[in-house]
């Protein structure tokens, strides 16, 4: 019998390594792909569809702009589910597991991984949605700069909310794991619920992640009431982005505590 | 090595795996045996630390899985088939692996070829045979090089040149001196590999012995292994008779 000259480097494995699978793993996937440029293209369509029916030049038209950041921002969330939710249902949390068994290490690196994606993605579909709606108004309407107040602002804090909102979904995936009800729980609790909340309580709807987004981000006046209108209570663009990160934080934090408790 | 210590796991009121003690020694092939739902799967879950034990321990190479420095090039495994994404290459599926433990890029293509998947490396592994699968599996376990492999039923859905093959590849590596570590409910197929044997019926050791020993004084390893399981096994035909099973086989 002979035995085997050890052959393992200095050091252990870390995050970086973990960030290296993880990125390979995210960019692999057709899926992956196809979701973000459909998440591009439906916030920018929105935009343009928005700007071409803008009749009011007195209007929010940054906000106008950005219509299509929360029907995009279903595609981003559903992608933050399915990221943590596929390692279930195809097994593939047992070859990771095997490969990289410190959890809370590699919930970092997937938290970390589909985070930068989604901000680089959600900047550029915001950033495009913005100008592409206001390339679209009618002639004597003149489109919003990014040099007015709150405007480019509005423009980055919308972009963020697909990292902030992504990340919330890759947390309910740790923590629910099956794919369609993780999916059930992110769409009702961002789509669904709103209807049912907006409707009792205007106090309480300013803190749910949707009207965060319509009302707070991607606002360039978000503390205005509407001319001759109600004057609804919303928070300010940045207490708004505080709310929204702590979501995500929190989903992560239960997912990530729950990832090291069960068995896999 | 592999050691395990009173390892015990339940799950609600079923003991699956219960005060399991023994050792997997390097330089040969040690067969895990035991009948459909005796604990093999668990007890492989429980090394890998992929499900927590209630009680005991595992350990590879002296540490617990999770506390191991670089998982892949210290122990590799073979769970259940398909232990991978369906819409993502095996090329793609062996590299995100390999970044996690900093293992060359050039050992992904150099296991595709050992386990003669190069020609598939770039199909979508959802496509691929059970054969197929578990050869990506295989890979995935030989990545790192690693002394310790722990293969849970490795020979499913291979033809018979595959488990050939697969006989003399787990043959030559405990030759190597590496601990190979391999469950089978199959005997026979078991017999042929390995030179150690660990049965276990109902989540308990049954014995922990050499294969030359456990058929001797039996008229086959076969009869030996039914005589050792038959008190334990958990889902018994009603026909034949145990006593006439033993027999007649």
């Amino acid at each position: 019998m002979t035995t085997l000259a050890a052959h393992v480097p200095a050091g252990r494995y870390g995050f970086r390594h973990v960030v290296r699978m993880e990125w390979i793993k995210l960019r692999s996937l057709r899926s992956t792909w196809w979701t973000l440029v459909l998440t591009v293209a439906g916030a920018i369509g929105v935009g343009v569809a928005v700007g071409i029916n803008t009749r009011n030049a007195a209007g929010d038209l940054t906000n106008n702009a950005l219509a299509g950041i929360i029907p995009a921002l279903l595609l981003t969330s559903v992608l933050g589910v399915l990221t943590m939710t596929s390692e279930y249902s195809s097994g593939m949390i047992r070859s990771t597991l095997a490969a990289a068994p410190r959890r809370p290490l590699l919930l970092a690196a997937k938290a970390a991984v589909f985070g930068a994606v989604a901000l680089v993605v959600g900047e550029a579909a915001s950033l495009i949605a913005f100008l592409a709606g206001g390339a679209a108004l009618r002639r004597g309407i003149a489109a919003p700069t990014l040099g007015e107040p709150g405007v480019l602002r509005a423009v980055l804090l919308s972009g963020a909310s697909f990292c902030l909102v992504g990340l919330l979904g890759l947390g309910i995936g740790a923590i629910v794991r099956h794919s369609a009800a993780a999916i059930a729980v992110v769409v009702g609790g961002l789509y669904v619920a709103p209807a049912a909340v907006g409707g009792v309580s205007h106090g309480a709807a300013a803190y749910l992640p949707i009207f965060i987004i319509a009302n707070s981000l991607s606002s360039t006046k978000p503390d205005a009431c509407a001319p001759g209108g109600p004057c609804p209570h919303f928070l300010s663009a940045w207490t708004g982005l505080g709310a929204l990160a702590l979501y995500a934080v929190v989903a992560l934090a239960l997912g990530g505590w729950l990832l090291v408790r069960r068995d896999a | 090595m592999i050691e395990i210590r009173d390892l015990t796991k339940r799950y609600g009121p079923t003991v699956a795996v219960d005060a399991l003690s023994f050792d997997v020694r390097p330089g040969m092939v040690t067969g895990f045996l035991g009948a459909n739902g005796s604990g093999k799967s668990t007890t492989m879950r429980l090394i890998l630390g992929l499900d927590a034990p209630d009680a005991g321990q595992a350990r590879v190479g002296g540490r617990r899985f999770g506390d191991l420095r670089w998982p892949l090039r210290e122990a590799g495994a073979l769970l259940e088939a398909r232990a991978f994404h369906p819409g993502r290459s095996a090329r793609d599926h062996l590299a995100a692996l390999a970044a996690s433990n900093d293992i060359a890029r050039r050992r992904v293509g150099e296991v595709l070829d050992l386990v003669g998947l190069a020609s598939a490396a770039r199909r979508r592994a959802g496509t691929f045979s059970l054969g197929m699968a578990q050869r990506l599996g295989l890979a995935a376990a030989l990545l790192g090089d690693p002394p310790v492999l722990l293969l849970d039923e490795p020979v499913n859905g291979l033809d018979p040149a595959g488990i050939h093959w697969i006989r003399e590849l787990l043959r030559s590596l405990a030759a190597e001196g590496r601990t190979v570590f391999v469950s089978s409910h199959l005997i026979g197929e078991i017999a042929l590999m390995a030179e150690h044997l660990v049965v276990i019926g109902q989540g308990r050791l049954l014995a922990d012995t050499s294969v030359a020993d456990l058929s001797a004084g039996a008229p086959s390893l076969e009869a030996a292994f039914l005589d050792l399981t038959g008190a334990s096994a958990e889902y018994r035909a009603g026909w034949p008779p145990a006593t006439a099973r033993k027999e007649g086989s």
